[in-house]
């Protein structure tokens, strides 16, 4: 500690001032407009957001919205629990070239990952050339603009977030554990349910919460690979304010998906590490 | 050990199935690399023959050459901005007696929790009105927010692993603020800083759904390109851009590593 030779509380502030001026300017001052023209426009009120939630229209986007997001967090989660477990008992080489996979896709762009399902999913893309060649079918199968399509390409694009909180919540689980249990006579599976599971918890829970979370507003992937019946409420918000230029309705929408995020981070602020994702590369 | 073959058909299956998630992870992107070198209009694979057109294609397309020098140009100033605020921030953090830090502490995992398309919106509506949308000024500004969380979490990581007794004994040496933060931090944290810098270069370069809301048209990002590009023709040229961003995460990646390494080396080294 460096007890008096701290900064002043004025020359704090003076360090911290370039962050607060960005954030004031970039950050509160753009969500305070967006959510004031959705609450004062056209009339003071919240008739914007009852439009939202009565329309039948809307009410579909956001219950798929939640769906999608439910079903990419689920697969995400069965995809990403061999995966970490492995790297949690793995050294040297091993865990260097698996966190390597991991990593690599985490810090690609989005945009070329989605491209990549496309090319493969397209009506003469990749998966179509090779089921046809494989003489399983005669005519292209439509894959793209698919619930299973944009369900698969999301899980993708977001399990690196799921591999890592499961990572260190299993890495901290010490060998001896799951090996009593097998001494003592449990079967692998009850190894599993009763030592394994109930340890790497709390790294589900924070996995799944940051899936689910980034999920719910993921604009790039469903907005290409989905078509209009998979319209997730990103892609909605975008249309109202480039195709019907209705500010006050987007806020609306906004502020519904924002009330939802925070309700969320609020109940699982333990949960939530942000810091894990950082200074892994 | 007790049930032997069990244990070992179900360790097997579990490392199967991690490896098979890892091809997963990894296939789809590679799968662009041997088709951008393809010589036709369609993408296929295996490619029919190997050809640089699609990279001639890009280099010779004022359009895409004009958004790659624009998003260059936005990831070098975020990625200064964003590393000299946040090393900032994170001294008054760590070293200083900052009032009101719980309500600092939300802000800094504000872009981070906020979903970026909300951010994306409200940034469009009022870069609107004040003419920012599809300006070097505007897309910086916006980048250096979303930057800022990892640039701040990195150089707290960086400061909280070296001994503060350092900067302690340099201060009651007789050096000024100013000299210990030259000749003892900084050259402690370095290695922290530059990776701070390098993930705010990439997050703005790669940055797809701000960069889309506040492109204009004749003023446009790298990722906003392509996504125009993937939503009305999926060109081969794409292929060949998508190859090139591929090389680049991994050039960065591997840099981000060797500064990792050396970081902790100096640790160790002042430590032991």
């Amino acid at each position: 500690m460096l007890g008096g030779r701290r900064f002043s509380p004025a020359a704090s502030l003076a360090l911290a001032a370039p962050f607060l001026l960005l954030l004031l300017v970039v950050f509160i001052l753009p969500l305070a407009t967006l959510l004031h023209e959705s609450l004062f426009v056209p009339s003071p009120g919240l008739g914007n957001y009852a439009h939202a939630l009565e329309e039948p229209v809307y009410l579909r986007v956001m219950l798929r919205t939640l769906r999608i997001a439910f079903l990419v967090t689920l697969l995400a989660l069965v995809l990403a629990w061999p995966l970490a477990w492995v790297m949690s008992r793995s050294r040297g080489l091993g865990l260097a070239l698996l966190g390597a996979a991991v990593l690599l896709p985490l810090w690609t762009s989005v945009l070329v990952r989605t491209y990549a399902w496309m090319v493969l999913l397209q009506r003469n893309g990749v998966i179509n050339q090779m089921l046809a060649r494989l003489g399983l079918i005669e005519q292209p199968v439509r894959l793209l603009y698919t619930e299973g399509a944009v369900v698969l390409a999301m899980a993708h694009v977001l399990l690196p977030f799921m591999v890592l909180p499961l990572y260190s919540a299993l890495k901290g689980i010490p060998e001896d554990y799951p090996r009593a249990a097998q001494m003592l006579g449990a079967s692998p599976w009850a190894t599993f349910r009763e030592v394994v599971w109930p340890l790497c918890l709390p790294g589900v829970t924070s996995g799944c919460l940051m899936v689910f979370l980034l999920a719910l507003g993921f604009f790039v992937t469903p907005a290409l690979i989905g078509g209009p019946q998979q319209m997730m409420i990103a892609t909605l918000v975008s249309q109202q304010v480039r195709e019907l230029l209705d500010w006050p309705f987007a806020g609306a929408l906004v502020g519904i998906l924002l009330a939802f995020v925070l309700a969320l981070v609020l109940l699982f602020r333990r949960a939530v590490r942000l810091d894990r994702f950082v200074g892994q590369a | 050990m007790s049930g032997g073959a069990p244990n070992r058909a179900g360790r097997m299956a579990v490392n199967a199935a991690a490896y098979a998630v890892t091809v997963f992870l990894l296939l789809p992107t590679l799968i662009i690399i041997p088709m951008s070198v393809g010589p036709e209009r369609f993408l296929r694979f295996p490619p029919a023959g190997f050809s640089l057109r699609w990279y001639a294609e890009y280099f010779r397309d004022p359009d895409w050459v004009a958004a790659t020098l624009f998003s260059l140009e936005v990831a070098l100033l975020t990625a200064l901005c964003a590393t000299v605020a946040g090393t900032m921030l994170a001294l008054a953090l760590v070293r200083g007696r900052l009032p009101g830090r719980g309500l600092v502490e939300l802000l800094v995992v504000g872009p981070v929790i906020v979903p970026h398309v909300a951010l994306a919106v409200a940034m469009f509506l009022v870069f609107e009105r004040l003419r920012l949308t599809g300006t070097l000024l505007g897309f910086t500004m916006a980048h250096t927010v979303l930057a800022l969380p990892f640039v701040v979490f990195t150089v707290l990581a960086a400061l909280y692993r070296f001994d503060a007794e350092l900067e302690r004994a340099a201060l009651s040496c007789g050096a000024g603020r100013l000299a210990t933060f030259r000749h003892v931090t900084l050259p402690l944290i370095a290695p922290g800083v530059v990776s701070a810098a390098l993930f705010a270069f990439i997050i703005s370069f790669d940055e797809p759904v701000v960069s889309f809301f506040i492109s204009a048209l004749d003023r446009k990002s790298l990722p906003r390109k392509m996504f125009e590009d993937i939503d009305y023709n999926i060109s081969p040229t794409l292929a060949a851009v998508a190859t090139m961003l591929t090389a680049l995460t991994v050039l960065a990646l591997l840099l981000g590593f060797v500064l990792k390494r050396a970081a902790e080396r100096r640790a160790a080294a002042r430590s032991g």
